[in-house]
């Protein structure tokens, strides 16, 4: 990891549809080059993934999400880790994450419905060895998604010319 | 009725960009490179200082000089920054934007009929600001081949007997071109030996891509002989604030006090008070603006090299100065023919003054979808040249 892989990482963040070529240029670098860090930044994990941030709200259809906090009993020699990753093969639970405080982990969940979410909850959830008290926090609303604002911004305008 | 108009107002040409202005007022898909400021809006971080010291009741005038807490801010940033020295008690000025010092600084140095050595191409204020003070500009080229740079050479050969002044802007708008400590060195002899004042515009100096910023006022020759002149309006994205200052030794940093004192009174409060957190806390997201402005110039200058449009890695500011020589038009025709068939604004060279002559200035303070769209539109306008 380099300036430049950082910077190509950046770039991607941003806008993970930027060409090699338009890449290349930004970092100064040529675009085989780009194409070869970026295979090796795949390659050790370091970008996990291309995807798309999706205001599915203005799809209509839509979905339901909410923010599930747990207490977990830590085993002895694996901590939080075996439940943490059980909990994250749920094709429901969009993220788990480990936390201070009140609780330990903390989970994003959707559905289609409330009832889906309280039934996994219910069902899957709970009924895990070592889950001993949860919270279920529905989200109403999303305003700001991975560094996305999801509402319009009428931000002030520039004139044509200045010096 | 008498022509009540001063002679000095009168003597100053009309700027050539104004029909510019009218022909883009038509048009709704303009892609406009004209524009010297920054395309971000003021990190949220300031904005929400500026609102809570608002509703704090922060609403009258300041000091002359500013609020103390900015005067040590400054004084704090430079230091660290820069390796420049000004004691905030007596060699601080915040003014109404750099434009503010700029003038204060002008009419504190020029008297009538005073010479003032302007690095030329130059911000177009400076020309009509020497003027109005009976100053004489004397434009000092600065070329292509030294990548825009003032140079010994040129500064000598510009001289007059009349001179006292230099006026130069460095990392440089329109050019780009930037002053190292060692050019400001190979400058300071020229400037000592004739016993002149410096003043140097340094608002873009953040805007400086490769190696460290420079100031002139970090070398001892210069410093008790400098009006260094800066602001947040670049580095911070707060052009609308009007915020700027000046540093100078105290008797001089005094006598810009004088006039500020009579003409200004203070600069912005609720932006003095903005400013005082971008100092605090506005790093992070100045880092983030200058690190997307140089991938932005490094992708439009080789696109505009790779259409054909001959043009130096600027390594400072925002604006790209490519050569039209390659097209046979001069610098205004070509300016109005791109703006007229393919909507896009950039600003004549010539327009900066004459060694700006035969370039045009695009700021790519704009994002990376306008400057692609804007590297085509110029590629076909090129092809329709042939």
């Amino acid at each position: 990891m380099d300036e430049k892989d950082g910077l190509i990482l950046k770039i991607l963040e941003d806008n993970c549809k930027t060409s090699e070529q338009e890449i290349a240029d930004m970092v100064d670098l040529d675009a085989t080059e780009v194409a070869e860090r970026i295979a090796v930044l795949e390659k050790r994990g370091i970008i996990r993934k291309y995807t798309a941030v999706i205001d599915w709200d203005r799809t209509g259809g839509g979905q339901v999400a909410a923010i599930l906090e747990l207490k977990v009993t830590p085993e002895r020699g694996f901590g939080f880790d075996r439940v943490a990753e059980r909990l994250a093969r749920f094709r429901q639970v969009r993220s788990v994450r480990l936390i201070s405080g009140v609780y330990d982990l903390e989970l994003l969940v959707i559905g289609t419905t409330i009832h889906d979410i309280t039934g996994f909850v219910a069902e899957h959830v709970a009924a895990i060895e070592g889950i001993k008290e949860t919270g279920t926090i529905l989200i109403m609303k999303t305003y700001k998604e991975n560094g996305q604002m999801y509402f319009d911004r009428k931000e002030g305008e520039r004139l044509p010319y200045s010096f | 009725m008498r022509d009540f108009r001063s002679e000095r107002v009168k003597n100053i040409p009309p700027s050539g960009i104004r029909k510019f202005f009218d022909i883009a007022a038509e048009m709704d898909d303009i892609i406009s490179l004209g524009v010297g400021e920054p395309d971000f809006t003021t990190p949220w971080i300031v904005r929400e200082r500026a609102i809570q010291s608002i509703e704090a009741g922060k609403t009258s005038y300041t000091s002359n000089k500013g609020i103390q807490e900015l005067c040590e801010g400054i004084e704090d940033y430079l230091k660290s920054r820069f390796g420049v020295s000004y004691n905030a008690s007596d060699e601080i000025i915040v003014t109404a934007g750099a434009s503010g010092a700029l003038d204060i600084a002008i009419r504190s140095v020029v008297n009538p009929g005073d010479d003032v050595l302007v690095a030329d191409p130059a911000y177009v204020a400076y020309a009509p600001g020497v003027m109005l003070s009976g100053g004489n500009p004397v434009y000092v080229p600065c070329c292509s081949k030294d990548r825009f740079k003032l140079t010994p050479d040129a500064l000598m050969e510009s001289l007059t007997p009349k001179s006292k002044v230099v006026l130069c802007n460095f990392p440089n708008n329109p050019s780009g071109g930037v002053m190292t400590k060692e050019d400001y060195k190979a400058i300071a002899d020229v400037i000592v030996d004739h016993d002149l004042v410096l003043i140097s515009d340094e608002i873009y100096s953040e805007l400086t891509y490769e190696g460290e910023p420079a100031s002139a006022a970090s070398l001892p020759e210069l410093r008790d002989r400098t009006i260094l002149i800066s602001g947040f309006s670049k580095a911070y994205a707060m052009t609308g604030w009007r915020i700027g200052y000046l540093c100078a030794p105290p008797s001089l940093c005094d006598a810009a006090l004088k006039i500020q004192q009579y003409v200004m009174l203070s600069a912005p409060t609720a932006g003095q008070h903005a400013a005082v957190e971008a100092l605090k806390n506005g790093a992070e997201a100045r880092d983030e603006m200058i690190s997307e402005y140089m991938m932005r110039r490094n992708l439009f200058v080789k696109g505009l090299n790779r259409i054909g449009l001959e043009c130096h890695m600027p390594n400072g500011a925002f604006y790209a100065f490519p050569s039209v020589a390659s097209t046979g038009l001069t610098d205004e025709d070509f300016a109005e023919g791109l703006l007229r068939d393919q909507h896009v604004a950039v600003v004549p060279g010539s327009v900066f003054g004459p060694s700006g002559a035969g370039h045009l200035r695009c700021a790519y303070a704009v994002s990376r979808d306008d400057l692609r769209t804007a590297l085509e539109r110029i590629e076909v306008f090129i092809s329709s040249l042939k």
